[in-house]
């Protein structure tokens, strides 16, 4: 399993546009994906999981992929991160 | 020939097929089954079905009506493709061995009560709305009825509805709608307004065309006198386009008038503006020859966005308007949110009377953080033509004088900060509430100018709702009351050296422009169709015979009908 820490730093934190894309993303992959916050854990595949855990400035979130792609899918989605001005 | 009747809301005569956008039944019982595979399987064929459709209407409501429209469709999909809200529907199926119809409307009503619960959240609030959308469509699918799609419409129609909202009005392409007829609504509804702005027929408050007209029947609709013929005869149909003719040569001759001043018979000037709600509309005010726009309504700026519009946004809006009526006056409206018109991502309390309730300026002085963004945004776009900022819903003098302050402190602000800020610029303010309007003398004093709303000044001067049909017979626009609280308006603002425009539908209206006339409004500003008809009935009129006739309307007569048919009698032989 590949684990990587996020801090988001957009103002927005992460919703609208910036939630499309990282589903977006995780969605090419076969691995399972999940965005875990306060200890709640969502599928990075649902757009109404990632959504619905209100991820605001400043959060610190933890993304997770396992499978056969696990490696690519967690550089996708950090690129992404970095694209949409979400991290740094 | 059999006929129905409804309230004429946009003049003109269209011919073609009947497209119904109705809602079909969607009902259903929740029911057990005991093969789980084959429900799951139905499930799948409806969420295909759905994606194919919203394929297609995104693709033809991208060429039709642009990328920003067709993009809430993208949201749509992604949720169709949510395999969290697929699998929940799955993991109900086989677990509760219930209905697709039945599992599907649990999950979506579980995660629609979770979005709308995020009150704090109005983006989220906003996803529930497309959740209930993309709901009802899978639904249509699994009980094989057909939702109308109306972004798919691809030859000429009359659409047919119970009433339109913003969102339905938005799908369709002015290119094939040739008339709309609704079973609700009046003169001022939104589909009326509508109608009016693509300049196609429309009759509202018909109350069963729904039911008396099927898919594809051919119909006549003569928006002049409010009718719809349902069964044309050829020889109906040869007879209206001889209607239509003489429509459109009368068209042809107020056409003439288009880049004429607006003059009555004895020489007095008067200004005739348009009103819009966008800056597309500005095409439809330069074809009608219109003097200046006395009303821009800025709420579709909020209204048609997914957030609060921002600052350059807004500034872009109103430099294309500013700029397109190329030196002409522009009344802006500051925002007019509340009474009927809701913002998905402002929520705003459920209140027991909205038009009596927290409204318009009411919240931009209560969230001055909204009001602030908009008055920036004018204050830049100022630079590049001549703006008129008008304040609506001021009831106190101490509102107006707040708002005013507010606008200062911005002006000053912006001008610290090194931008410039035009020197002609007016503010006023909409006199639609009683107590304004009686106050009118006081406020004269410290307003620019006055813009009277007839709508809501009927509304609440008559205490009637004008939503609710079965008062809608106190909608009284010649009622002496009414004419007498316009009358003290005008002549509150020449006292002052100031002036008073109208932005109602009432200002175009034939009986009561000349009154206006003869009280001596100096804007009447009204949709764009019908500037060059008031120009042309100006023409008509002579200001020293309309002294009498004023003192008749306001000090002699009693009521609203006695007056129409002294200015009927009056226009007679003119």
């Amino acid at each position: 399993m590949e684990k990587r820490d996020f801090h988001v730093v957009a103002d927005t934190g992460i919703h609208a546009r910036p939630a499309t894309l990282l589903v977006q993303t995780a969605s090419k992959f076969n691995s399972d994906v999940n965005l875990e916050y306060k200890g709640k854990s969502v599928n990075l595949k649902s757009i109404m999981g990632v959504m619905s855990l209100g991820v605001g400035q400043g959060a610190d979130v933890t993304i997770s992929a396992e499978g056969a792609d696990e490696a690519d899918a967690i550089n996708a989605i950090e690129e992404t991160m970095k694209k949409e001005g979400l991290s740094e | 020939m059999t006929k129905l009747t409804g309230i004429a809301a946009s003049d003109g005569i269209a011919t073609a097929k009947a497209y119904m956008l109705v809602q079909p039944d969607l009902s259903f019982s929740k029911s057990t089954i005991s093969d789980s595979e084959k429900e799951i399987n139905r499930l799948h064929k409806a969420l295909q079905d759905s994606t194919s459709d919203l394929e297609t209407i995104r693709k033809i409501a991208a060429e039709s009506l642009g990328e920003e429209e067709a993009q809430v469709f993208d949201a749509h999909m992604m949720i169709l493709a949510d395999p969290e809200f697929t699998g929940a529907i799955e993991g109900k199926i086989n677990d509760d061995k219930v209905n697709a119809e039945q599992a599907l409307k649990e999950v979506a009503d579980l995660f629609v009560a979770t979005f709308e619960a995020m009150t704090d959240n109005a983006y989220m609030q906003e996803r529930a709305a497309d959740i209930k959308d993309v709901t009802k469509r899978v639904l249509s699918h699994l009980l094989g009825v057909t939702l109308p799609n109306p972004a798919l419409i691809d030859e000429e129609v009359i659409v047919i509805a119970h009433d339109l909202t913003p969102s339905d009005t938005a799908q369709l392409n002015g290119k094939f709608v040739k008339a709309f007829v609704t079973d609700v609504g009046g003169r001022t509804s939104h589909s009326a307004i509508m109608a009016r702005s693509l300049e196609i027929p429309a009759i509202v408050g018909t109350e069963t065309v729904t039911q008396d007209v099927k898919a594809g029947d051919l119909l006549i609709v003569d928006g002049i006198n409010g009718d719809v013929v349902l069964d044309p005869t050829d020889a109906d149909i040869a007879e209206y386009d001889v209607k239509a003719q003489a429509f459109a040569d009368q068209k042809a001759e107020w056409e003439k008038l288009k880049n004429e001043k607006s003059v009555t018979k004895d020489g007095k000037t008067f200004t005739v503006a348009a009103n819009i709600g966008t800056p597309k509309d500005l095409a439809g005010v330069l074809e009608n020859g219109s003097e200046a726009i006395g009303l821009y309504r800025t709420e579709f700026l909020y209204m048609d966005s997914a957030e609060l519009p921002s600052e350059d946004d807004q500034f872009e809006a109103y430099k294309t308007v500013l700029e397109g009526m190329d030196g002409k006056p522009v009344v802006v409206r500051t925002m007019d949110i509340g009474g009927d018109k809701k913002l998905p991502y402002l929520p705003l309390p459920e209140e027991m009377n909205p038009f009596l309730g927290y409204r318009a300026i009411r919240i931009s002085l209560d969230r001055d953080d909204i009001f602030r963004t908009q008055l920036r945004a004018l204050l830049r776009a100022s630079n590049y033509g001549k703006l008129r900022i008008m304040f609506p819903m001021i009831a106190t003098v101490a509102e107006f004088r707040q708002a005013k302050g507010i606008l200062e402190d911005e002006k000053a602000k912006l001008i610290a900060a090194g931008q410039t800020v035009s020197d002609d610029l007016q503010v006023g303010m909409m006199v639609e509430i009683p107590a304004s309007a009686v106050l009118a003398n006081q406020f004269a004093k410290e307003v620019d100018f006055f813009s009277i709303g007839t709508n809501d000044l009927i509304q609440y001067a008559m205490a009637a709702d004008r939503m609710n049909e079965r008062v809608s017979y106190l909608y009284q626009p010649y009622n002496p009351a009414i004419l007498r609280l316009i009358k003290n308006v005008i002549d509150a603002s020449h006292k002052e050296g100031k002036w008073t425009g109208m932005c109602g539908e009432a200002a175009g209206d034939s009986i009561m422009a000349p009154l206006l006339v003869g009280m001596g409004l100096d804007e009447f500003s009204m949709s764009a169709t019908s500037v060059l008809r008031v120009r042309s009935l100006m023409k008509r009129l002579d200001t020293t015979e309309l002294t009498d006739l004023v003192e008749t309307a306001v000090n002699v007569n009693t009521s609203n009908e006695e007056n129409q048919k002294l200015v009927e009698d009056f226009m007679k032989d003119r």
